[in-house]
C-alpha cells in the first residue's frame, strides 16, 4: 500500500476584499495537486476567488486545555475597549 | 471529572472539538457511524454512475454528473471528519474492503431503469436530507459542520429526482408505468434507510445522551413519510403502502410494517448488489494504485529539485 497522502488545509477567499476562511482539508501528493483538488471539492458552486493550502503538519495549535491560561493575559485590560471610558454628557463624533 | 466535565460541554449544547477529551467509546461510536455515512456517499455514486453514459438528454446527463460528483465530495468531507478521531483515510477504506465497515444497504439495490435516477433523487436524497439536517447539530463539531455544507449541496439533489419522476407521471403510459415501477421497488428500501426501528436499536441510548444522535430513527423516518405522501400524490403516483393512511389524532400518517427479514438479509450482504458494489470499489482503488505511487514519485522528485 502507498503511503499515507499529505493532508493539507484549505483556505478559501471568497471574494476579493475579504480575508481567507479555513475550509476544510484535502489529501494530495504535491502542492499544485492540492490546489486542484480544493477546487474541486470546496469551490464547485463559485465559493472562491482565492485558495491558500498548507499542509496541516505546518500548522500550529494552542492547546484548548490550557486556553484559560493561554489566553489571560488578556482578561483583566478591559481599557483596551471603547467602552471602558466615560465620555463627557453631549460629546459627540468620538 | 473529565467525563462530568464532557457530559456538561455536551448538555449547553458546546461542540466537541478534535482536540478535546471524549470518552473512548464516544469516538468509537463517532468513527463508525461517520465512516459508515462517508461509505455510503462514496459507493452510492454506483447505481447513478450505471446511467450517466445513458442519460436521456444532455441537461440530464450533465445534471448526473455533477450530482454524482457532488456525492464524491461529500464522501470527502466526511473522511476528513472522521480523519479528526485519529484514524487514516487508508484505513477507513480498508476497513471497508474487510467488511468491518458498512454503508447504507439502500446502494445494494439495482437501477434497472432511468426512473430509477428520479426515484433515488426524490426518495433517497429526500431521506438522508432529512437524516443530514437533523446531524448538522450533531455534538461533534468537524461531523457537524460537514453536515452542514452537504445540506447546502443537497437540496438540487433531491429537486432533479423529484423533476424527472414528475415528468415521466405526466409522459406516455410506459414512461408512467416506469416511474410507478421505481418508486415500488424504492419506497421500502428508502424507509428502512433510516435504521431499525427505536425498540430494536441499541445503541441510540448512549447516541442520544452524547447528542451524536439529535432524533431517533423513527422520529425521522415518520417526519420522511409525512412529507413525502403529499409529493407522491401531486405528480399522481402511488405508494405502494396499504396502510398508509393520515391519522387526526397523531397529526401523522400510519404506515404499515417494513420487512426486517429483508433489511437485515441486505445488511448482512446478501442483497442483490452487494458483491458487485464491494468488487467494483476494490477494483477501482487497486487499479489506481500505481497513479498514486506516480503522484507521490513526482512529488518527492520536485522537492528534492528545489531543495
Ligand atoms: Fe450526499
Ligand atoms: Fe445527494
Amino acid at each position: 500500500m502507498a503511503k499515507n497522502a499529505t493532508v493539507w488545509e484549505v483556505f478559501i477567499q471568497s471574494k476579493n476584499g475579504l480575508a481567507h476562511k479555513h475550509a476544510g482539508n484535502v489529501h494530495a501528493a504535491d502542492k499544485i495537486m492540492a490546489l486542484e483538488n480544493a477546487r474541486e471539492l470546496y469551490t464547485r458552486r463559485n465559493e472562491g476567488s482565492c485558495i491558500w493550502v498548507v499542509k496541516s503538519s505546518e500548522i500550529v495549535s494552542s492547546e484548548t486545555e490550557d486556553s484559560e491560561a493561554f489566553f489571560d493575559p488578556s482578561n483583566d485590560k478591559m481599557y483596551r475597549h471603547p467602552t471602558f471610558y466615560t465620555m463627557p454628557e453631549g460629546s459627540k463624533h468620538i | 471529572m473529565k467525563e462530568e466535565h464532557f457530559q456538561k460541554q455536551i448538555d449547553t449544547e458546546q461542540k466537541i472539538e478534535p482536540k478535546d477529551w471524549m470518552p473512548e467509546q464516544y469516538r468509537k461510536h463517532l468513527i463508525r457511524q461517520i465512516s459508515q455515512h462517508a461509505h455510503s456517499e462514496v459507493i452510492g455514486m454506483q447505481p447513478e454512475g450505471n446511467w450517466i453514459t445513458r442519460a436521456p438528454s444532455l441537461r440530464a446527463k450533465m445534471i448526473l454528473l455533477a450530482k454524482v460528483q457532488d456525492e464524491a465530495g461529500h464522501g470527502l468531507y466526511l473522511y476528513s471528519a472522521c480523519e479528526t478521531l485519529g484514524i487514516s483515510r487508508e484505513k477507513l477504506v480498508q476497513q471497508l474492503h474487510d467488511e468491518k465497515a458498512k454503508y447504507s444497504s439502500i446502494f445494494n439495490y439495482p437501477t434497472l431503469t432511468w426512473a430509477d435516477m428520479g426515484a433515488i433523487g426524490w426518495l433517497v436524497d429526500g431521506a438522508a436530507i432529512i437524516n443530514q439536517v437533523s446531524l448538522q447539530r450533531t455534538s461533534y463539531g468537524p461531523y457537524s459542520r460537514a453536515m452542514i455544507k452537504i445540506c447546502k449541496e443537497e437540496s438540487f439533489h433531491q429537486r432533479q429526482g423529484y423533476e424527472i419522476m414528475a415528468e415521466m407521471a405526466k409522459g406516455t403510459p410506459e414512461q408512467k408505468t416506469m416511474a410507478q415501477d421505481a418508486l415500488n421497488r424504492f419506497w421500502w428500501p428508502s424507509i428502512m434507510m433510516f435504521g431499525p426501528q427505536d425498540s430494536e436499536s441499541p445503541r441510540t441510548g448512549n447516541a442520544m445522551k452524547w447528542k451524536i444522535k439529535r432524533q431517533t430513527n423513527d422520529e425521522l423516518r415518520q417526519s420522511f413519510i409525512d412529507k413525502t405522501v403529499g409529493q407522491a400524490e401531486i405528480i399522481g403516483l402511488k405508494i405502494p403502502d396499504p396502510d398508509l393512511k393520515w391519522n387526526e389524532e397523531r397529526k401523522h400518517y400510519d404506515f404499515g410494517e417494513m420487512d426486517w427479514e429483508e433489511f437485515w438479509n441486505v445488511v448482512n450482504g446478501n442483497g442483490p448488489c452487494n458483491k458487485q458494489r464491494l468488487a467494483h470499489h476494490k477494483k477501482a482503488h487497486d487499479e489506481g494504485e500505481w497513479v498514486r505511487n506516480a503522484a507521490q514519485e513526482y512529488a518527492k522528485k520536485q522537492e528534492s529539485a528545489t531543495n
